[in-house]
């Protein structure tokens, strides 16, 4: 018994080091500025899939990820651990997307995919934090949802079996599939690179990154398997009105540096006596002890 | 029923009592209810509510919404979704809230989707004004500000629904604080019937096994917190802020860089996208002071940072400045406290 397994991933900017012009004026990221890594949870979502595929071989892992189309770097990178496909939705039409335009979005692709049993992404992205597509899409397509999930322990029958890690503790779900399903942090982390599927997909692309080279063009011509999908919002038949800045209910009214009061402190040497000074006080005080 | 355009908070209901994030947001929803001059309501799904109305009132609720039934109870998405679903295009609420929990993370986007309304997630500040559109010129008075941290936290947007109702937000526990209204406030109970709201096929997903793990961590009730950043530089060093928290008997807590290091476990993480603490002593080790962990620990009574930069931004919010190597001075600090403390 094989599955169809569509994973969600995205490429991000690494929040962790941000400079000042990380954000435009109207609000949206300029993710030009930024190094764009695969959101962390996103492979452990991909490590989920790629552990069915271990399990149920002739399972089907098709990685679908929207932004940019620079955002082909990790669907090879989808690949090279162990991905079998995999789709780009890019269109200027979806730019200024929120949570919900883009879950719109995803749903489309999805349904031009087609044939899945499961859908699998990581809980939340770290530049939004948000946690809302995987439900937001669960909703668009009329499927269940696990969310949380740890493990996806087995999916046989139409029924997967999933362990969550919420805050009260560890719950175990039986759902039927097709669902959605998102991935937390705590679960496995992603296999490394495979050097088979390294070498076999080195010059996977998609069309638009080759387009100026006709060596690259010729060959994903010649080995489907390298091309890596490309779909417009024409070609995943979205409603332009639901798309983009247009189909977000939410708009941003403005963003801030926030400054904090700052306080008057007082130093304190790194030296034996004044740091006993310093506890001998927190003792005095009762702070400490 | 048809009272409208209110603002409504889905309460979270585990062992007999309502959740303490609920009950913040209640709080929080009685002051802006009181602002915009409407209702403030719950609306609470699960099983044994016998009582629950008495823990809810007091925050100064008008309605309580009770759907009540065994099923309901522990919590799953589909069955919760379609009653706050069919409920909210009953009553219209303008405003909805729920905690940024695994529960209303799961259920609050699920229900945006369903009624085209947008939705903010995790929520530091949620205020009244009104928003001009710079495009079409239109103006909207009192809308729902939903202020959040945006970009792992470095910095704070503003959000606003000017034409989706309801306007919805989610906010994590801790960040609201919780104060009774009135102790005798007393309003009306809707008794809802399941059967009503949900169909057979929302109970499509079973919980065959469920287990509670306390968490071993406790920053939010611990009174002094060692918390290290990406500036402790490696696991092994942590290992000290351990040392230095077992002989306070303090809490080791940490910044969302030391976390993402790998160098400790992400329970412990404080900040917007961790927990919110506000300890007597806070002792922040190697800690930069991105606005994302600034804005969870500010509140502190005593801020020590230690840091060998002494530039680092912590320290402009800081009580007492150490500029040295986190390895140094932990180890100094530990044989001091051992040697006055008896």
């Amino acid at each position: 018994m094989s599955l169809n397994i569509i994973v969600l991933a995205k490429q991000v900017p690494d929040t962790r080091n941000v400079g000042k012009d990380a954000m435009k004026a109207d609000g949206t990221v300029n993710r030009a500025a930024l190094p764009a890594i695969f959101n962390p949870e996103d492979l452990n979502a991909l490590e989920q899939a790629l552990k069915l595929k271990d399990m149920y071989p002739g399972t089907k892992v098709t990685l679908l990820t929207m932004g940019p189309g620079r955002a082909a770097e990790i669907i090879r990178e989808g690949l090279y651990r162990g991905a079998d496909d995999g789709v780009v939705l890019s269109d200027r039409a979806f730019a200024g997307s929120d949570t919900l335009a883009t879950s719109y979005a995803l749903a489309t692709a999805v349904r031009k995919i087609g044939n899945f049993d499961l859908i699998i992404g990581g809980r939340q992205a770290i530049d939004g934090d948000t946690a809302q597509v995987g439900p937001q899409i669960a909703e668009k397509l009329g499927l269940p949802q696990v969310t949380y999930a740890e493990d996806i322990i087995k999916a046989e029958n139409g029924k997967v079996t999933v362990k969550r890690r919420i805050e009260a503790g560890v719950e175990t779900v039986t759902a039927p599939y097709p669902l959605v399903i998102t991935v937390n942090g705590s679960a496995d982390d992603c296999r490394p690179r495979n050097a088979k599927a390294t070498m076999k997909y080195k010059y996977a692309a998609a069309p638009s990154e080759v387009a100026a080279d006709e060596a690259k063009k010729e060959l994903l011509d010649k080995k489907p398997y390298l091309r890596i999908g490309e779909w417009s919002a024409a070609d995943v038949d979205a409603d332009l009105a639901q798309c983009g800045l247009a189909g977000s209910p939410t708009k941003v009214k403005g963003i801030e540096n926030v400054v904090f009061t700052a306080k008057e402190a007082r130093n304190v040497e790194p030296t034996d006596e004044a740091l006993e000074d310093l506890i001998k006080e927190l003792i005095a005080n009762h702070t400490i002890g | 029923m048809a009272d409208k355009n209110n603002l409504i908070v889905y309460c979270e209901y585990e062992d007999g009592k309502v959740a303490d994030v609920s009950l913040e947001l209640l709080t929080k929803g009685r002051q802006l209810a009181d602002k915009l001059g409407i209702k403030l309501e719950a609306v609470v799904a699960g099983d044994n509510l016998k009582d629950i109305e008495k823990q809810i009132f007091p925050y100064g609720v008008d309605t309580i919404y009770k759907v009540e039934d065994a099923r309901l109870y522990p919590y799953t998405s589909l069955p919760h979704s379609s009653i706050l679903i069919n409920l909210f295009k009953e009553i219209e609420p303008r405003i909805a809230f729920m905690g940024a929990t695994s529960i209303g993370r799961d259920l609050g986007p699920r229900v945006s989707s369903a009624l085209h309304s947008g939705l903010t997630a995790d929520c530091t500040s949620l205020e009244i004004g009104d928003y001009t559109d710079a495009k079409t010129g239109t103006e909207y008075k009192d809308l729902l500000y939903q202020i959040r941290p945006a970009f792992g936290g470095n910095i704070v947007a503003t959000i606003v629904n000017p034409e989706c109702r309801p306007q919805m937000a989610t906010v994590r526990e801790g960040v609201m604080k919780k104060e009774v209204r009135d102790s005798n406030y007393t309003g009306k109970v809707v008794d809802l019937k399941a059967s009503d709201y949900t169909s057979p096929e929302d109970f499509v997903v079973n919980i065959i096994d469920r287990h509670v793990e306390k968490s071993k961590v406790n920053l939010k009730g611990s009174p002094i917190i060692v918390a290290g950043g990406y500036g402790v530089g490696s696991k092994e060093n942590f290992e000290l802020l351990q040392q230095l928290a077992d002989t306070l008997g303090a809490e080791v807590g940490a910044s969302r860089a030391a976390v993402d290091a790998g160098w400790v476990e992400h329970e412990r993480q404080i900040g917007q996208t961790g927990v919110t603490v506000r300890p007597k002593l806070y002792i922040a080790c190697g800690i930069s002071g991105q606005i994302q962990h600034i804005a969870g620990m500010q509140d502190s009574s005593l801020i020590i940072s230690i840091n060998s930069d002494p530039n680092a931004p912590i320290n402009t919010i800081a009580d007492v400045v150490i500029t040295g190597k986190v390895e140094d001075v932990l180890p100094k600090l530990i044989k001091y406290y051992k040697k006055n403390s008896k």
